[in-house]
């Protein structure tokens, strides 16, 4: 490999950058560090911020602390391994990372999976979203100051991660989609105990309402911060419940064709003309509940069937390309998956997660803002490390 | 001085027992809140147990916690200004711990009947900003030194209305004597009824703000902006360890204590209650212990109000603390003092 | 899917004759693409619910700004690069001797085996653009070149383009014309080399060779295979 100059004039280029900051600090404003090391960044994301007093100038975040080369991986793995491999990228709504790759998959082989197999990986990811949710209910809570909502999250999140760890072996890395369907039935007794606890999910969210929604301190810090209007929002590709919070009426499990259950059951999406944090987290809280009542209408309606297509032992993906994408909890993820024909796993597989695009949207967002604010705006976009690093 | 038991000692002999004795309740009042609201309570809000382990039901996870601070390492940051960051907690607790000098225990409880004892506990109390500085900027950190101009800030801005929402009840008791301010509560008659005359009940909005300003003096939810835990780390406090992280914990606790002690003492009733005057004869013993007791419960009954609105709230932002003070408890304290003195001169009329 | 073979040096547009497109409103954007660039667009590829579209490296900057302005894709999904050429993953070689011919860079185009629309160079940029009112996506394809892949930034026209296009930089090697700053995103300032590249050797692969399938597990109720590799049937 030979270091081309460009490449060095990049990297001293960077230096400079970090010197002239370094070198700024004795004059005008203060550069502040948040990260990678801190209680509010979830996980090792690192922001440069430089302050004039209270108010942010420049902000830059640093991400890459996390990067395990996911791409890189996937195409040495076969399509088994890759599907352990990308449980790991959002690894709170657990089961929704393997949906896309694992129906891009099915989508290049020509195999549908039984509609049973469909209610069912529907039923996950919704409670996948169940559980990455009410964690950043609790979370943003903890963020902007109120410190007991998060233990309430924690411990009714406890209960649909008790319930995955029951139906896939695993709390966060299920690892239980297949081609052609799921790794096993559902066990006995986990249908009524599901929906015991999505209505318990419901009293929580009743209580954040009681506790959050209401409460004046909260929405003093939360309404008004961090705008985002609806074309930058477009621009930056924000997904998910943050484009939703900024009037975008763009929910994939509506508007995309998919053979998962979604239009078997009836849902609402929720939007928000503000933009704003306490939009983001209004918008989120609404989306925990219609993910329960999709999980219980789903498993009200559960047809009976096998649970796995046939489909060969060995997996051989035919020459193709395709594009997945579902609407996880964090917004739009999916998978262009490049198969040539070999017997390997996928020739290229690229991986659009939704926090890469969600945090590109940092820099913009945090000029003129206060310190304060910035950590409520980081709360409020919500992202997963590994998400944003793969 | 008239003696408390049956003992006369000279003056210095008296005074020292006084301040050891008053020592000791600061330490245990500290302790006490530490461990009912900051171990047992908020842990019960939580839906957890709290500590459980050291003692019955974890009662001396304190004593745990105080020898792990005492046996740390006395680290000081490579850069920082090595008196002035050792000096500081102890300024803020000397701030705090003579505060306890003019709180009333009981009848005859008290280290110094000051003629002005509330003016000299609030201005005492108010010293507490300089250690706050002194910690923040010798810390030689960013984080510390943001933490501690918001607290300065806020500090500063919630001084004023605790200190006026005092003036509507020396006011009414017609002096700064802190002793006189509870005898004059036990005399004070609302609607023919002595047993109501605790000034809470008219200077109900006095009471809010001198709760609210309380808050804001302990830098506790909703107004910890300074030591903001998942922002700043710790504010002013995140390069203290070992025996002076706990100086400023027993600090900020000792404070709590303090300011609870100072409200129920002007707005409660302080060590009375109706059956507790003048009159116990040769058992004045027994009325000294029941005063201490009232007394205590009093200010556990405000402790418990801070601590729980300190763990159900989200933080303000600074601006919006600094507006609520400046903008809303400033102008209605003035107003409550106004509606005092229009009714104390018609009631005279 | 159809596989198709490597396009003849200076290809004209071509039509994928045996897909038709998936909806109407495809058919409308490719046909609006057409008109817009010109012979700006090399080839589109339908698919059964999906459309791609190969523009001419001169015509990819246009092609977005045409999208967004004049087509409603205004959404930014992502934007990336392949690496058309195989990989030397050591082991026994299990795919086709056809592709085998691709391993050979030789000169001239023509010569890499690429996927959907078509390719002459070894990298190529992709991105994929989305309408949030009319819920159909597109996906736009452009040769990048072979030995210093070179491409027009996103960036003026969508913001977002500045992490794509700054992570494909780092990842692949491609300057992108335009950008206002590209360095490293996820990768230390001093990292030497471009990780996605084919050529660029994963170490786990260096030292131990693909095992091969290693991963085989049987349907839900038969008979788990008795070693790795071999399946009780097939």
């Amino acid at each position: 490999m030979t270091v081309t100059e460009r490449q060095v004039s990049a990297y001293i280029a960077g230096q400079a950058a970090d010197a002239r900051v370094r070198f700024e600090l004795e004059t005008e404003g203060m550069t502040l560090n948040i990260g990678p090391q801190h209680p509010a960044t979830h996980g090792t994301l690192r922001v440069i911020v430089r302050l004039d007093g209270e108010q942010v100038v420049w902000a830059d975040p640093v991400a890459g602390y996390m990067h395990r080369g996911y791409e890189k991986l996937c195409e040495v793995r076969d399509y088994a391994q890759v599907t352990t491999l990308i449980n790991r990228i959002d690894w709170l709504g657990s089961f929704c990372n393997e949906v896309p790759f694992i129906l891009a998959a099915e989508e290049l082989m020509g195999i549908e999976a039984p509609p049973r197999a469909q209610y069912i990986r529907t039923v996950l990811f919704e409670m996948g979203r169940v559980a990455n949710l009410t964690l950043f209910l609790g979370d943003m809570a903890a963020q902007v100051g109120a410190l007991t909502p998060v233990f309430y999250a924690f411990r009714d999140r406890e209960y649909v991660l008790n319930l995955i760890e029951a139906a896939t072996g695993g709390r966060f890395h299920p690892n239980f989609d297949r081609i052609g369907g799921l790794k096993e039935d559902l066990p006995k007794g986990w249908i009524d105990e599901t929906k015991l606890v999505m209505r318990k999910i419901r009293g929580f969210c009743d209580e954040i309402d009681e506790l959050l929604i209401g409460n004046r301190i909260f929405e003093e810090r939360c309404r008004g911060i961090g705008v985002i209007p609806r074309d930058v929002a477009m621009e930056y590709g924000l997904s998910g419940a943050n484009a939703r919070a900024s009037g975008i009426d763009f929910d994939l499990r509506r508007d995309e064709p998919s053979p998962l259950a979604w239009k078997d059951a009836d849902w609402k999406v929720w939007t928000h003309p503000d933009g704003d944090s306490f939009a983001r987290y209004w918008v989120r809280q609404q989306e925990v509940r219609e993910a329960t009542r999709i999980v219980e209408q789903l498993l009200d309606g559960l047809p009976s069937g096998p649970i796995r297509a046939k489909t060969p032992a060995r997996i051989r993906v035919p020459k193709g390309e395709t594009w997945v994408h579902t609407e996880n909890p964090l917004g739009e993820m999916g998978f262009y998956v490049v198969s040539d024909g070999s017997p390997g796993g996928p020739f290229r597989c690229k991986i659009r997660t939704p926090s890469f695009s969600n945090v590109s949207i940092v820099p913009w967002l945090l000029r003129g803002v206060y310190v304060p604010d910035v950590i409520t705006i980081l709360a409020s976009l919500y992202f997963i490390l590994g998400d944003i690093d793969r | 001085m008239t003696p408390i038991v049956a003992l006369h000692a000279a003056y210095w002999n008296e005074t020292i027992l006084r301040l050891v004795v008053a020592l000791a309740i600061a330490l245990t009042g500290a302790g006490t809140f530490v461990y009912v609201y900051l171990f047992k309570m908020v842990s019960h809000l939580q839906s957890r147990l709290g500590p459980m382990e050291t003692g019955p039901h974890g009662s001396l996870q304190l004593m745990a916690e105080v020898v792990k601070f005492i046996q740390k390492e006395d680290v000081f940051p490579r850069r920082s200004d090595r008196t002035v960051f050792a000096l500081a907690p102890f300024v803020v607790i000397m701030s705090t711990l003579m505060i306890y000098v003019v709180i009333p225990a009981g009848p005859r409880l008290v280290v110094s009947r000051l003629d002005v004892g509330a003016l000299y506990a609030l201005a005492i109390s108010s010293l507490s900003v300089i250690g706050v500085l002194m910690a923040g900027w010798a810390s030689a950190n960013k984080y510390s030194l943001i933490g501690a101009l918001r607290g300065t800030g806020q500090l500063i801005a919630y001084e004023l209305p605790l200190v006026l929402a005092v003036v509507g009840v020396v006011m009414m008791a017609g002096s700064l004597n802190l002793t006189t301010i509870v005898t004059a509560q036990s005399r004070f008659e609302l609607f023919g009824f002595r047993g109501l005359g605790l000034y809470v009940i008219p200077q109900f909005v006095g009471f809010f703000i001198f709760m609210v300003s309380a808050q804001a003096e302990l830098t506790q939810t909703p107004f910890d902006m300074p030591v903001a835990e998942s922002e700043l780390v710790a504010g002013y406090m995140t390069e203290y360890t070992g025996m002076r992280f706990l100086v400023f914990f027993i600090g900020e606790f000792a404070t709590a204590f303090a300011l609870a002690g100072l409200a129920a003492v002007m707005f409660l009733g302080g060590w009375w209650f109706p059956g507790m005057g003048a009159g116990w004869g040769h058992l004045a013993w027994a009325r000294e212990l029941v005063g201490f007791g009232v007394m205590f419960a009093k200010v556990m009954l405000l402790g418990f109000i801070i601590f729980w609105v300190r763990f159900t709230l989200p933080r303000f932002r600074e601006d919006q603390l600094q507006a609520f003070a400046w903008k809303f408890l400033i102008p209605l304290s003035l107003a409550n003092i106004l509606v005092t003195g229009i009714a104390k001169v018609a009631a005279h009329a | 899917m159809s596989r198709l073979a490597p396009e003849p040096d200076g290809a004209t547009a071509t039509a994928d004759t045996e897909a038709p497109p998936p909806s109407p409103r495809a058919a409308e954007l490719v046909g609006a693409l057409r008109e817009a660039l010109g012979d700006g667009v090399v080839a589109h590829h339908y698919s059964a619910r999906d459309v791609w579209v190969r523009v001419r490296p001169e015509a990819w900057a246009e092609a977005a700004r045409v999208c967004k302005t004049r087509l409603g894709l205004t959404y930014f999904c992502f934007l990336s690069a392949i690496d058309w050429k195989q990989a030397d993953l050591g082991g026994e070689k299990l795919w086709d001797p056809e592709a085998e011919a691709a391993d050979d860079p030789g000169d001239g185009p023509g010569r890499w085996v690429t996927g959907l629309a078509g390719g002459e160079t070894r990298f190529q940029v992709f991105a994929r653009l989305y309408d949030v009112e009319r819920h159909i996506g597109i996906t736009l394809k452009a040769d990048a070149g072979d030995e210093s892949p070179r491409a027009q930034s996103w960036v003026p026209l969508f913001r977002g383009a500045d992490w794509h296009e700054r992570e494909t930089w780092e990842m692949y090697g491609i300057e992108f014309d335009g950008h206002p700053g590209l360095r490293h995103l996820y990768l230390p300032g001093a990292f030497e080399g471009f990780p996605l590249r084919k050529d660029f050797p994963l170490l786990a692969r260096e030292v131990k060779p693909w095992p091969g399938l290693v991963n085989v597990e049987g349907l839900p109720g038969e008979d788990e295979p008795t070693e790795s590799g071999e399946a009780p049937e097939e």
